[in-house]
């Protein structure tokens, strides 16, 4: 008896808990769905009397918003393809092939991520300047091609292929490019999801440097878009919550498409040491 | 065992140099770039003429020393690093022990609506909380009025804008954690506390003598990323407060966005960008020498 209780209370507890995590968001979908000034209205109210997509249709027409989607779909999926394959490739050499100082490299590797990306981030904005990439996509998109992140996270995956396969395929002629596309990446496809998500999400939501990097308006991706229009639409709280939405909707979206594959990996990440 | 053939040498490389060239190239030459250009006083002058930089030593840490507005930066960041570090630690752990609970329904339900703020873009509900913090219709003022209590303008006020801006980064980053500590929990035999359930030991001496040491190498790893990350504090302050007010909110890295990105300061930024870096040394360090103090004990 005591224990149906407790275990209604402690369900009540985390419905709670989860309530309050996800309220922020409701919210932010139930105001942009207000009518102008509706958000001003006291007391707040939760839902919107007559809810309206006019916010969406101004972001939409007069605001730019498909550009700056575009923006961060391009920007986003071309930084996982590619940081996909150079951190694939560069992971599996580090857990299965070999070469002079492999493992002191990777150590040195993975001692570099305490280096803040601040310190780099002055002077490869003058090199970028140099070779003209500022407020270019290639510019957005060079520094995160290759990361140490990725490539451990395909390391620790990849050492759990038996070496006996690879030699199999060795045996059979197979050469080295040959055994990668046809043992290696398919054995690594749940890693490869996980990444791939990983980097999709983290190219999206970058803030820092695409701020830096991309002056012209043209070329801003959705969160820089939504941090300048809120230094002319400040006081339109419906607006810039229909900005928030569509840029929060797209992640949530995918998060939630392949969330089984990141939470794995998240876990894996941190505890396969 | 039997040893693998091993693929000629020379095919290694191939797979490497891309990875590795990308990260010489795009990280490890401009950090050694960055330390270059903190010696030097870079500024807007020579990012039209080259001919104008010149070899300033450590003039600009010696002024880095002087700046009262980087006592207040790094007063701030160690504030939000300090605070709120262990307050997002422990929440990170309190929803992990919860949701690990046995017997309770729908776990993965509730972990997935924890998790949800991880994946949104802080720009994105940086606006939502702006809203919820309004003095006049926030819901929270409402809330509180509602309660007896006097509004508060809480990004408005220098004394509780710091707070109002670490909550803010404790609701989007919980859950990080989170699924972290749930993977180490259900990490740790059942028969561990099964065990000291036969000796007798409470939920309390439980917790305390079993999942606290089979969580420590846990713990030590969420708390070393979540040091590093809180140090790098800039998109909250930047889009919740631009700093202010009355500089409460300035931290590390948004200083050395505005002295770098808005003034061209590039020497001085890099000089702040190395102090950054000194700061994520002195604090992992600590923590490894806390842990093996801790392993000795």
């Amino acid at each position: 008896m005591s224990g149906t209780l407790a275990r209604w209370a402690m369900t009540f507890g985390v419905a709670m808990l989860a309530g309050l995590t996800l309220f922020p968001l409701a919210w932010m979908l139930s105001v942009s769905l207000m009518s102008p000034l509706e958000a001003a209205d006291l007391p707040p109210h939760l839902l919107p009397r007559t809810p309206t997509l006019m916010h969406y249709q101004t972001l939409w027409q007069r605001l730019d918003l498909p550009r700056y989607l575009a923006n961060s779909l391009l920007l986003a999926a071309a930084t996982t393809v590619l940081s996909l394959l150079f951190n694939t490739l560069g992971g599996y050499a580090f857990a299965k092939l070999r070469f002079a100082g492999r493992e002191r490299l990777f150590r040195l590797l993975l001692a570099t991520m305490v280096i803040p990306a601040q310190v780099g981030m002055l002077p490869l904005f003058l090199m970028l300047k140099q070779f003209g990439l500022v407020n270019t996509y290639a510019g957005v998109i060079l520094p995160g091609m290759a990361s140490v992140f990725g490539i451990f996270m395909i390391r620790q995956y990849a050492r759990s292929i038996p070496d006996s396969l690879l030699d199999a395929a060795r045996i059979d002629g197979a050469g080295e490019w040959r055994i990668f596309r046809s043992v290696v990446l398919p054995l690594c496809r749940p890693i490869l999801v996980t990444l791939a998500l990983f980097s999709f999400l983290g190219s999206w939501n970058d803030f820092l440097w695409p701020l830096i990097l991309l002056s012209d308006g043209d070329r801003y991706t959705l969160p820089v878009a939504l941090a300048n229009l809120l230094g002319e639409h400040a006081q339109d709280t419906e607006l810039m919550m229909a900005g928030a939405v569509v840029t929060t909707l797209p992640a949530v979206l995918v998060f939630l498409l392949l969330q089984r594959h990141y939470l794995a990996g998240l876990a894996t990440g941190a505890l396969k040491e | 065992m039997r040893t693998p053939l091993w693929p000629p040498v020379n095919s290694a490389l191939g797979f490497v140099a891309p990875a590795l060239l990308l990260i010489a190239l795009f990280f490890v030459l401009p950090v050694a770039a960055g330390l270059v250009l903190s010696f030097t006083d870079f500024d807007i002058y020579a990012l039209g003429d080259l001919d104008r930089l010149r070899w300033i030593g450590f003039d600009n840490y010696r002024r880095l020393w002087n700046d009262p507005l980087v006592d207040r930066a790094l007063g701030n960041t160690l504030y939000f690093t300090l605070v709120g570090g262990p307050l997002s630690v422990l929440c990170s752990l309190g929803a992990a022990l919860l949701l690990t609970r046995p017997g309770l329904p729908g776990v993965a339900v509730w972990r997935t609506a924890l998790f949800l703020p991880v994946v949104t873009s802080l720009v994105a509900v940086a606006m939502v909380w702006r809203y919820l913090y309004h003095p006049l219709y926030g819901a929270l003022n409402h809330l509180m009025a509602w309660a007896g209590f006097e509004p508060i303008d809480w990004l408005g006020d220098a004394r509780t804008a710091m707070p109002a801006i670490l909550i803010l980064a404790v609701w989007k980053n919980f859950g990080f954690n989170m699924v972290i500590f749930i993977a180490g929990l259900q990490g740790i035999p059942a028969r561990l506390y099964e065990a000291a359930a036969l000796d007798g030991a409470g939920r309390w001496a439980q917790f305390r003598h079993v999942t606290l040491p089979m969580l420590a190498p846990t713990i030590a790893f969420v708390a070393i990323v979540t040091l590093i990350g809180h140090l790098q504090v800039f998109a909250e302050p930047y889009v919740m407060t631009q700093g202010g007010p009355a500089d409460a909110t300035l931290t590390v890295a948004l200083l050395m966005y505005r002295e770098g990105f808005r003034w061209w300061n590039l020497g001085y930024a890099s000089a702040l960008a190395l102090m950054l870096f000194a700061l994520i040394l002195i604090g992992t360090g600590l923590q490894a020498w806390l842990r093996r103090r801790g392993a000795r004990a």
